[in-house]
């Protein structure tokens, strides 16, 4: 692929609390996120995971946070992250070109239309890269949401939940694809589905009421076959693990 | 077709009632004229009709377009700045409260008895209908947009014209539609002031003639007017919201 990953990858720490209004959200934690790997955020709604990673991308929250969160370089985040949500976020007016070089448009850059078009062929849109969002399919709409992350083409992607609304079939087939392109750099993934954890995990963070847990990710590399025994085991194991009362 | 159908049919009930009205209350033609003798009246006088419908449409299409542009930039100036929301608000919904008739003696004395204080009215009267329902739309972005734009390094003022304009295009559309319908109120009302032009000042002409057949008329066409223009927004703003979503 001509496409080159970025030559140093960056780990992350987060460390700190959060509190909304007075009451805690989660008591003080500390999250590593590995170098060129999947960290993968586990547990269930409202605990706190997706605060986690808006403050990791800067993104404004009604939480008061005591702690810090630094890059293994020492240096700011802001600028180095890309961000994808559960929602693919396409802007409906604007073509499936136009949603990969949105970056660029928003920043008055030059929008590399080649490039974009590189992506759109990695993720196997080509005979679509004209098409608004509203004639492609689910999937499809997460494809080129994972272009455009690709175009961005920083060194810590933050994904909330990005798979979480496609079907079972879709779903493995975009983790797949995320799990090859996004190699190489470093990946935190707040999620709620158990199965995700232990197919695409580095390493493994549960966060519940009692608060964060490291678990042991499966003695594979990722990404895991969907039928592996010990992915399935793992998968097993950390469901029981979210289902144990606070 | 069938819209066009229902339309002819609607029109043919309305005129038989009116007819009805005319036989069953015996009103003599110059209280109560019948339609026929308005559409008599009409096909005598439709040069003089036309000539003064011309002079309204054209103080329309300017208030309209200056009311709409004004409200546009007011409301994305106020969803740039909070401190210009702060202080414009109140005034914008004080400025409601005021009767738009009674302010019309006062801007004729401003600007006058020709086009310039029926441009006037009809821009104030359009003008926080398109502000209101636009901010509405610009402070109603779906937040996910909002922060994609911020991770992506977006400035402010980026974020507004390729994220929030675009996706608050149809409360835009809404509240030009309303325009349509609101700035040939505005105009006839500044005709009724002072004016020597106009449908407006003909109605007045032709009420105080006692050619109330003719007042019909006009009033009939302004009507005919606005329902144009405003099909003629509906269209346009059915475009932008369709090339937008």
């Amino acid at each position: 692929m001509t496409h080159a990953r970025p030559s140093i990858a960056l780990g992350i720490r987060f460390s700190g609390g959060c509190r909304i209004d007075g009451a805690t959200l989660f008591s003080p934690l500390s999250l590593e996120i590995g170098a060129g790997e999947w960290t993968c955020l586990l547990g269930p709604s409202g605990v706190g995971k997706s605060t986690v990673l808006r403050l990791i991308a800067g993104l404004a929250t009604a939480m008061e946070f005591d702690g810090e969160i630094t890059a293994s370089d020492g240096q700011p985040l802001e600028g180095r992250i890309a961000y994808m949500a559960q929602s693919d976020l396409l802007l409906p007016w604007l073509d499936v070109l136009g949603n990969v070089t949105l970056g660029a448009s928003l920043r008055g850059a030059k929008r590399e239309k080649d490039r974009a078009q590189r992506m759109i062929a990695r993720v196997g849109l080509s005979a679509h890269a004209h098409k608004r969002p509203s004639q492609l399919s689910g999937g499809q709409r997460q494809r080129v949401a994972l272009a455009r992350t690709l175009m961005e083409d920083r060194p810590v992607i933050l994904l909330d939940e990005p798979f979480s609304a496609l079907d079972a079939r879709t779903r493995a087939e975009m983790q797949e694809l995320a799990a090859e392109l996004l190699a190489g750099r470093t990946v935190l993934l707040v999620t709620h589905d158990p199965a995700e954890a232990a197919r695409l995990s580095h390493r493994i963070a549960v966060l519940t009421e009692a608060g964060l847990t490291p678990i042991e990710p499966p003695s594979t590399p990722p990404i895991r076959p969907v039928d592996d025994p010990e992915t399935l085991a793992r998968q097993g194991a950390l469901l029981r693990m979210l289902r144990e009362p606070a | 077709m069938g819209g066009w159908r229902s339309g002819i049919l609607a029109a043919a009930l309305g005129l038989s009632v009116w007819q009805g009205v005319v036989w069953a209350t015996g009103l003599p033609h110059f209280i109560l004229p019948g339609p026929l003798r308005v559409a008599a009246a009409f096909v005598d006088s439709w040069e003089l009709i036309a000539e003064h419908a011309v002079v309204t449409m054209g103080e329309v299409l300017i208030g309209l377009s200056l009311g709409a542009t004004l409200g546009a930039i007011t409301a994305v100036q106020l969803a740039m700045s909070p401190s210009a929301r702060a202080l414009a608000r109140p005034i914008l919904v004080f400025s409601q409260a005021v009767p738009v008739f009674a302010l019309a003696p006062i801007l004729t004395l401003w600007f006058g008895y020709g086009l310039w204080s029926k441009v006037a009215m009809a821009v104030l009267i359009i003008y926080f209908p398109v502000a209101s329902s636009f901010f509405d739309g610009l402070s109603r972005t779906p937040p996910g947009w909002l922060d994609l734009a911020r991770t992506m390094g977006a400035s402010p003022a980026r974020i507004m014209w390729s994220v929030r304009i675009p996706a608050a295009t149809p409360s835009l559309a809404s509240g030009l539609r309303l325009a349509a319908v609101y700035a040939p109120i505005g105009a006839v009302i500044g005709e009724w002031v002072g004016a020597s032009q106009g449908l407006g000042y003909l109605m007045l002409l032709a009420n105080g003639r006692a050619k109330i057949d003719l007042m019909f008329a006009a009033t009939i066409s302004l009507a005919l007017m606005t329902v144009l223009l405003y099909a003629a927004m509906d269209q346009l703003c059915k475009y932008l919201t369709e090339r937008m979503s």
